[in-house]
């Protein structure tokens, strides 16, 4: 237990983590492929068209893996943002400012699908419905955290005024993923439901399950490229960043 | 499967600008993401190198 422990505390540190990080990355790279191709061919070649939105549905297999990923890493960089603000670790805050870009991504590439998909099937671009304003706050709340650390010189109190923020907009999450609940929106209710026919449910679930899988896989992996790239930059008079780079 | 043709699949029922506008976002920007994240890293990998460099010839004068 106590080994374990100690293993932890060697790894979160920027000299530990950055090689293990680096070994690290293929093996997502190739895990985000694999997954990639499968969701893809299960998109495409193996989901039946629906019975009402004809083949415009398929926007699925990207659109929900988008926006689950948009949420996930939210919390995920608002959990390392709150370790570093408790446990003053240099790593934490790198891992959080590391998240931020990535998670902006998959919040503009929801929207966009979103945008895509209601087009065609609602007649709307965008609608004010709640769901897709609580989405777009997220994507704001990425935008303002990324330029809120660019804009303080000393990182440790990026990482601080950064974590605040972060914390903070936590409550969007829950906002963002009962408001189809809680208030009567046009977007539709959740996805996953194993009540409708089973054979359509089933393949258009595992499609969306590979194609969430292949984006989780490319998150970690271009989240850990970026996170070595800013151990180099913020460590870089130390001694061990002298001798890591050949 | 069904599709009968390529043109069939390209078409994807009339949604052809929605679907593939969609697909086609996702693939520009998850290949322009790792590409922008991959050249940060070498970048200052690079201006790493040049700084060691710069350091042990400023060392060599020194000592010659």
């Amino acid at each position: 237990m106590k080994q374990s422990i100690i293993q932890w505390f060697k790894f979160g540190s920027p000299q530990a983590f950055y090689p293990l990080a680096g070994r690290m990355i293929p093996w997502f790279w190739a895990a985000a492929a694999a997954f990639g191709i499968a969701g893809l061919w299960i998109s495409f070649f193996v989901a039946p068209t629906d019975a009402q939105q004809g083949e415009g549905y398929r926007i699925i297999f990207v659109h929900v893996p988008a926006s689950w990923m948009s949420m996930f890493i939210y919390l995920v960089m608002a959990f390392w943002a709150g370790l570093g603000l408790a446990l003053n670790t240099r790593l934490s805050g790198m891992m959080a400012q590391s998240l931020a870009p990535t998670g902006a991504l998959m919040a503009a590439l929801s929207l966009w699908t979103g945008a895509l998909w209601g087009k065609p099937m609602w007649g709307a671009w965008w609608v004010w419905d709640a769901r897709l304003t609580s989405e777009l706050i997220l994507f704001f709340l990425y935008l303002g955290f990324m330029a809120l650390q660019a804009a303080i010189d000393d990182p440790r109190r990026a990482d601080k005024a950064g974590a605040i923020l972060a914390l903070v907009g936590v409550v969007n999450i829950p906002i963002i993923y009962f408001s189809v609940k809680w208030w009567n929106t046009l977007h539709q209710g959740s996805t996953i439901n194993l009540t409708k026919a089973p054979s359509m449910a089933h393949t258009m679930l595992w499609g969306m399950l590979l194609m969430a899988l292949c984006f989780w896989m490319y998150s970690i992996a271009v989240a850990l490229t970026r996170v070595r790239a800013i151990i180099l930059e913020r460590e870089r008079h130390t001694d061990w960043v002298k001798h890591a780079v050949e | 499967m069904q599709w009968n043709s390529a043109g069939e699949f390209f078409a994807m029922g009339g949604y052809a600008f929605y679907v593939w506008g969609s697909f086609g976002a996702c693939a520009l920007l998850m290949l322009a993401e790792p590409f922008l994240a991959k050249r940060r890293l070498s970048e200052v990998r690079q201006s790493l190198i040049r700084e060691r460099l710069a350091d042990e010839l400023e060392l060599q004068q020194k000592t010659s």
